[in-house]
C-alpha cells in the first residue's frame, strides 16, 4: 500500500550541494538491512557523523558533525527538503527514499532529479517538486536568512506558498498525483487488468514463442 | 506507418494497455534479482499472500555482497553477519518462490548484468529490469532495460508489468575512427563530460554512428551501462550482426526451431532511417583521448593529457563550488597535470569493465611487468565464474599474478564496498567501475575512473599514463 500525501506545513532544510547521490543519501553498508524501515538514523551518514557508521551501532553516541545541516539546531523537525540540481542521481536503491522518509521529510525541493529516485520518492509518500533553478536559488537564500522558514504544500492545488504569501505553482504529472493523493495500491491496479496481461501474453506467444520457451 | 526510433519499436511492442493518463502497462519479459534490492519485494509478496506472475521471467544471482577471497565454506563462511543473512534471505526467497538462482558457488554466479547476456537471458527486443541502475547495460542488445526500485521489483514480480510513462529519446551519434587507446569506456566517459550527468535525464538514449557500430558486444555493455551516469535510464544501441552472433547458442537463447523467426524479429530492432529524435548529440570519435575523472563526479572526466581543472576559471558558482568540494575530497590540487596522480589501489573489475575481452585488454599491458612499488594492492575482480573460467583457459590469470596482482573471484567487489573490499580513508583507486562518487569505494576513498588498459597502465607506472606510451 502506498502512504498518502495531501498537504504539508513544515520546516524547510537547505542542503546546498548539486549532485548529491543515493550512496551519500543511505551509505551502502546500511542496505545489508533486509527490512523497509529503520534507515533514518543513518541518513547523510557518512556527512551527518564524524566517525564510520556501521548497522547496528548505537546511533545517538556516536560524534556528530556539528557544521552538517542536519545537526543544526533550527532545522530540527524539519520535513521539506531543498535541494540542488540532479537530487538523487546514482544507484536505484529505494532504501534512499525510505531513509528520507523514515528521518520525517514529505517533500523534496530541487531545480532536477534523477529519474530512478524520482519515481520511487512517489511509491514512498514523498513528493519531489522540480522548480525552476531561479525559485530554487531564491528559496535557498530566504530560508538561509530566516531561521525557522516554512512552507505551506499542497498538492492537490500543486501550490508551495511562501511565508510572505507568494504562492508558487508546480508540475506533477496527473497520474502520479493521484496515486499519491490516494494512497493507491500499485499492484492491485495493476491485477485489476490481470485479463489484459494474459490476452498480451497470448499474442506474444505467438509473436515471440521464444520469449516463453 | 510513420517512422520510428528503436525506443518507439521496442516500447510499442510492449504496451499491454494504454492507461490514458499518458502511462501504459508496459510488459516485462526479463527481471533480474540480486540481494540487495530483493529482499523487501519478497517480503510485500508474502504480506499480500502474492504469487510471482510468471516465474520463469525471473533469474537470480548474489553479487553485491559476496566475498571475493574465499567461498570454501560456502554461505555460512560469509564473515560479516549482516551480508550473510542477505545472501541467505535471496536464497531462502528464491527457493520459496521457485525461482532459478545461481547461487554463489555456482559457476555461473556473477554480477547480475555480465550473466544476463552469457546466459542469453538477455535478448534483443526484450524489456529487461532489475533492481539495480546499471540494467541499463542490457541496452546494448537491442532492448529495453532499465533500473528500477524495489517497489518495482515487487510489482513486475506480482505483475510481470510495470506502470510507465514514456521517456523522449535521444540519438548519441560518434562518428569517425578512435584513436589507438581509445575504448568504449573512453567513449562513454568523454560523453558524459560533454553533457554532464544530468544531461540524459528524462531520456532514453540510443547511441549510434560509426565508432559506436565498430564496437564489441562488450563494448556496448560498457557504454550502455554508463547510460545512467549521464541520467538516462535506459541506453541502447541497434541490432547488428554481432548482436545476432553473440547471442547465439546461449543456454536462454531460442531453442533451434524458433531461432529464424526470431533472428527475421531481431533484425527490424533499429531505428528507421527518418525516425525523429527529441535530441541528437553529435561526437567525433577521432577527437576523444584516453579519460580519467579527477573529481567525484562522473562527468569531472579529463584527457589523460590535460591538467586538472581550475575551479577559479569556473564562471556558474553552484558548479565552482562543486569542483571546490571535489578538489578538497580528492586531495587535488588545480592545474596539476593528471598524469601526475598516483594511485595506491588498482581495481579491475565491476559490470563496466570484468568481461573477457576487458581482462584480456588489461592483461596486454601487463604481460611482462611488474606492478609499481607505491601501488598497494592491485586487484582483478571477473565478472562472473564463466569470465574467469575462460580467463584462466587462455592463461590471463597468469599474466595478472606473476605482475603482482591479485585474481578474485566474480562479484561486485570494490566497486562499490559492500564486501571486505574496499579503500581505507584516503586512498586513491584507479578503478574501472561506473562511479567516483564521495565513498563509493570506502569511506574517505577516492576513486579515478578509467578503461581497464589505463587502469592496467597505471598498476604497473605507478601513476595515470597515455596507455600509448607505455
Ligand atoms: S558491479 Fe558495481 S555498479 Fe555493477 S551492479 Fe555491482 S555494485 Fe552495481
Amino acid at each position: 500500500m502506498m502512504e498518502k500525501f495531501e498537504k504539508l506545513n513544515g520546516i524547510v532544510m537547505p542542503l546546498d550541494r548539486p549532485n548529491v547521490d543515493t550512496d551519500a543519501i543511505i551509505p551502502k553498508q546500511f542496505l545489508k538491512s533486509i527490512k523497509r524501515s529503520g534507515f533514518g538514523p543513518n541518513l547523510f551518514d557518512e556527512w551527518r557523523y564524524l566517525d564510520q557508521g556501521e548497522p547496528g551501532m548505537d546511533n545517538s553516541k556516536r560524534p556528530v558533525n556539528p557544521d552538517f545541516v542536519l545537526n543544526q539546531p533550527r532545522y530540527q523537525g524539519a520535513q521539506i527538503l531543498l535541494a540542488r540540481e540532479n537530487f538523487g542521481c546514482g544507484s536505484s536503491r529505494e532504501h534512499a527514499p525510505w531513509a528520507l522518509q523514515d528521518y520525517g521529510f514529505r517533500v523534496i525541493i530541487a531545480p532536477s532529479f534523477a529519474d530512478i529516485f524520482y519515481n520511487n520518492c512517489f511509491k514512498n509518500g514523498i513528493l519531489p517538486i522540480v522548480l525552476d533553478a531561479e525559485l530554487v536559488e531564491t528559496l535557498f537564500a530566504e530560508v538561509e536568512a530566516n531561521e525557522g522558514y516554512r512552507l505551506d504544500v499542497d498538492l492537490e492545488a500543486q501550490t508551495i506558498t511562501k511565508p510572505d504569501g507568494e504562492v508558487i505553482h508546480f508540475e506533477v504529472d496527473a497520474f502520479r498525483k493521484h496515486r499519491l493523493l490516494e494512497g493507491l495500491d500499485d499492484i492491485g491496479l495493476t491485477l485489476a487488468h490481470a485479463d489484459e496481461i494474459r490476452a498480451y501474453e497470448e499474442k506474444r506467444r505467438k509473436t515471440a514463442p521464444w520469449l516463453f520457451q | 506507418m510513420s517512422a520510428k526510433t528503436l525506443y518507439d519499436k521496442l516500447w510499442d511492442d510492449h504496451v499491454v494497455r494504454d492507461n490514458g493518463d499518458g502511462t501504459a502497462l508496459l510488459y516485462i519479459d526479463r527481471q533480474l534479482v540480486h540481494e540487495v534490492t530483493s529482499p523487501q519485494a519478497f517480503e510485500g509478496l508474502r504480506l499480500a499472500g502474492r504469487k510471482p506472475w510468471r516465474v520463469e521471467a525471473n533469474l537470480a544471482t548474489p553479487d553485491h555482497n559476496v566475498p571475493t577471497t574465499d567461498r570454501d565454506s560456502g554461505v555460512e563462511g560469509i564473515a560479516d553477519p549482516v551480508s550473510r543473512l542477505q545472501v541467505q534471505t535471496l536464497d531462502e526467497n528464491c527457493r520459496i518462490f521457485g525461482i532459478t538462482e545461481f547461487k554463489m558457488n555456482d559457476i555461473r554466479q556473477g554480477i547480475v548484468h555480465v550473466i544476463g547476456p552469457e546466459e542469453g537471458a538477455t535478448l534483443p527486443g526484450m524489456t529487461v529490469v532489475c533492481g539495480d541502475s546499471h540494467t541499463s547495460t542490457h541496452g546494448a542488445f537491442g532492448a529495453l532495460a532499465f533500473g528500477i526500485g524495489t517497489s518495482e521489483v515487487e510489482h513486475v514480480l506480482a505483475t510481470q508489468c510495470l506502470v510507465q510513462k514514456k521517456s523522449l529519446a535521444m540519438f548519441i551519434e560518434v562518428d569517425g575512427k578512435v584513436q589507438p587507446g581509445v575504448t568504449a569506456k573512453d567513449l562513454i566517459l568523454a560523453i558524459i563530460g560533454h553533457i554532464g550527468t544530468a544531461g540524459g535525464t528524462g531520456y532514453a538514449i540510443e547511441f549510434g554512428g560509426e565508432a559506436i557500430r565498430a564496437l564489441s558486444m562488450e563494448g556496448r555493455m560498457t557504454l550502455c551501462n554508463m547510460a545512467i551516469e549521464a541520467g538516462a535510464r535506459a541506453g541502447m544501441v541497434a541490432v547488428d550482426d554481432k548482436t545476432i552472433d553473440y547471442v547465439k547458442g546461449r543456454p536462454f537463447s531460442p531453442r533451434e526451431e524458433y531461432r529464424d523467426q526470431a533472428v527475421a524479429y531481431w533484425q527490424t530492432l533499429h531505428s528507421d532511417t527518418d525516425a525523429q529524435f527529441d535530441k541528437v548529440v553529435r561526437l567525433d570519435a577521432s577527437t576523444i583521448r584516453p579519460q580519467v575523472t579527477w573529481g567525484t563526479s562522473p562527468e569531472m572526466v579529463i584527457d589523460i593529457d590535460s591538467r586538472i581543472p581550475d575551479p577559479a576559471r569556473e564562471p556558474d558558482e553552484v558548479k565552482r563550488e562543486g569542483m571546490n568540494k571535489a578538489l578538497a575530497y580528492m586531495g587535488l590540487e588545480a592545474n596539476m597535470p593528471i598524469s601526475e596522480v598516483r594511485p595506491d589501489k588498482v581495481f579491475i573489475g565491476s559490470c563496466t569493465n570484468s568481461r573477457i575481452e576487458d581482462l584480456r585488454a588489461a592483461a596486454e599491458v601487463v604481460k611482462g611487468r611488474k606492478v609499481a612499488d607505491n601501488i598497494k594492492l592491485a586487484m582483478v575482480v571477473p565478472g562472473s565464474g564463466l569470465v574467469k573460467k575462460q580467463a584462466e583457459e587462455e592463461g590471463l590469470d597468469r599474466i595478472f599474478i606473476e605482475a603482482g596482482f591479485e585474481w578474485r573471484l566474480p562479484g561486485c567487489s570494490m566497486c562499490l564496498a559492500m564486501n571486505a573490499d574496499r579503500l581505507e580513508p584516503g586512498e586513491r583507486c584507479a578503478s574501472t567501475s561506473n562511479r567516483n562518487f564521495e565513498g563509493r569505494q570506502g569511506q574517505g576513498g577516492r576513486t579515478h575512473l578509467v578503461s581497464p588498459a589505463m587502469a592496467a597502465a597505471a598498476a604497473v607506472t605507478g601513476h595515470f599514463i597515455d596507455i600509448n606510451k607505455l
